[in-house]
């Protein structure tokens, strides 16, 4: 089944219902033993880098989740603040990410372009660039709804599934084995959404 | 490519859906609710929901109905009506909800955006500021849904919003609200250009030419309207509407590209 880690932080609910719609089983998880049979993760995550750190040591889950996604490769997606925890390390604070991803995470403040308003928030275009069955029907470009300051810096090119443009091109969406990260709010993103949704359940 | 939001914003008065003119005479417009599915069929863009009771009669966030619209949202929603301490913006976060409203407490207490801030980040944090004109010129904000005169001007307000950590700026005009004829364009502007924050302007759209015109002035906005969405016709009949797809790109396209 698909588990949804629930360690403090972001949207559960939306995602508990976006399922529902799709007739997708779904449940959350707030301890090991709910995580341990998974089949599928979400890792959700809204604010700061550290914050979501400190919430998800502090959830007793980190074991469960290591082992899971290292060892067994069960497949998992971050969003957001989840997605940018699976980099090394960000700029935003000082504690180090689970750095299953190689990459860091940086400020759009740090570019120095002035014109640019941050947060980014609304919504942006995201174009796919590898071949992942996450983002089948949404080529050459589906539309999903941003909130944030920071991004995800890739060390390795291969890894970026998805590109945005905003002040930069940015990694809105990374790929490695087993491990997906997107930026965006597909909780949130209407019928784009709901497409990458059902791909992560059918992967 | 970045779009202008198209937001929809509902007010809740006695647990039904209004619209106001000029913050006065609330219409009972339908159940709110119902008016979320709609706009979650339509795929709005974002949506606004404001309680304009909370502040007024100084009674706590509705917590259950605020679970209740976060249930059904299936776009980002902004919630605001009677928030004053950063626990209260904590817990309506925690009920699924992406952006807090703070306006009458921001305005008397403008280190509560900080604190807020602080808890559930900046990026959630989103200042409304409801705008009247001032006699000899310039805008002031008005707290407590349009009672109260707090002296402070709109871009003071705005850039000591900015300072303190806030993630977005909505600002509503009190003049213009209802009345359908088009928004302060020369407010937004001026609002537009105090800060480097997100913004959004609510109060005065009558169409769809009239979002057009606040984009052509200010580029990647939010544009916000109540009754343009819940009326139609000269009669203003209730009848929820939102543009499609199509006609959103037309907009944006036509009106960014001046």
């Amino acid at each position: 089944m698909i588990k949804i880690v629930d360690y403090g932080l972001g949207n559960i609910l939306a995602f508990q219902n976006m399922y529902k719609r799709l007739n997708v089983d779904v449940s959350v998880a707030r301890t090991a033993g709910e995580l341990a049979d998974a089949s599928r993760i979400i890792l959700p995550g809204v604010g700061a880098f550290d914050h979501a750190m400190e919430l998800l040591d502090a959830s007793g889950m980190r074991g469960t989740l290591d082992d899971l996604v290292l060892n067994r490769r069960v497949p998992v997606l971050g969003v957001c603040v989840g997605m940018q925890i699976l980099a090394r390390g960000s700029d935003e604070g000082r504690l180090a990410g689970l750095g299953w991803i190689d990459g860091r995470v940086r400020g759009f403040a740090s570019l120095k372009k002035d014109e640019l308003l941050l947060p980014h928030m609304g919504w942006n275009d995201v174009h796919p660039l590898t071949s992942t069955p996450l983002f089948e029907g949404l080529r050459p470009e589906g539309r999903f709804y941003f909130l944030h300051s920071f991004f995800f810096e890739c060390a390795r090119e291969e890894d970026v599934a998805a590109r945005t443009t905003y002040g930069i091109d940015f990694a809105c969406a990374v790929h490695a084995d087993n491990i997906y990260g997107v930026q965006f709010h597909p909780e949130k993103s209407h019928h784009f959404g709901t497409q990458l949704l059902k791909n992560f359940a059918e992967l | 490519m970045l779009r202008p939001r198209i937001i929809p914003c509902l007010l809740v008065h006695e647990g039904g859906l209004v619209k106001t003119v000029r913050f006065k005479d609330p219409k009972y417009v339908g159940d709110p609710i119902n008016a979320v599915k709609i706009f979650n069929e339509k795929e709005a863009d974002e949506l606004i929901v404001l309680d304009i009771d909370a502040t007024a009669t100084g009674s706590e966030p509705n917590f259950r109905l605020i679970a209740q619209f976060a249930a059904e949202c299936r776009m980002p929603l902004c919630y605001g009506g009677g928030v004053k301490t950063a626990e209260q913006a904590k817990r309506i976060i925690g009920l699924g909800v992406e952006k807090v409203a703070i306006s009458s407490a921001a305005i008397e207490n403008p280190r509560l955006v900080a604190e807020i801030a602080n808890e559930v980040g900046s990026q959630s944090v989103v200042v409304v500021i409801d705008a009247k004109k001032r006699l000899l010129g310039g805008h002031e904000a008005w707290t407590h849904n349009g009672k109260k005169n707090s002296s402070k001007s709109v871009i003071d307000v705005a850039r000591q919003a900015a300072e303190l950590g806030a993630g977005e700026i909505v600002v509503n005009s009190i003049d213009n609200d209802g009345l359908m004829s088009g928004y302060d364009l020369a407010l937004a502007r001026k609002v537009r250009d105090a800060t480097r924050l997100p913004m959004s302007f609510l109060g005065g759209a009558g169409s769809l030419a009239d979002i057009g015109k606040l984009i052509a002035e200010c580029g990647v906005v939010g544009a916000a309207a109540g009754s343009l969405f819940v009326f139609k016709g000269t009669y203003r009949a209730v009848l929820i509407s939102y543009p499609a797809q199509a006609q959103k790109e037309d907009l944006v396209h036509t009106n960014l590209a001046r």
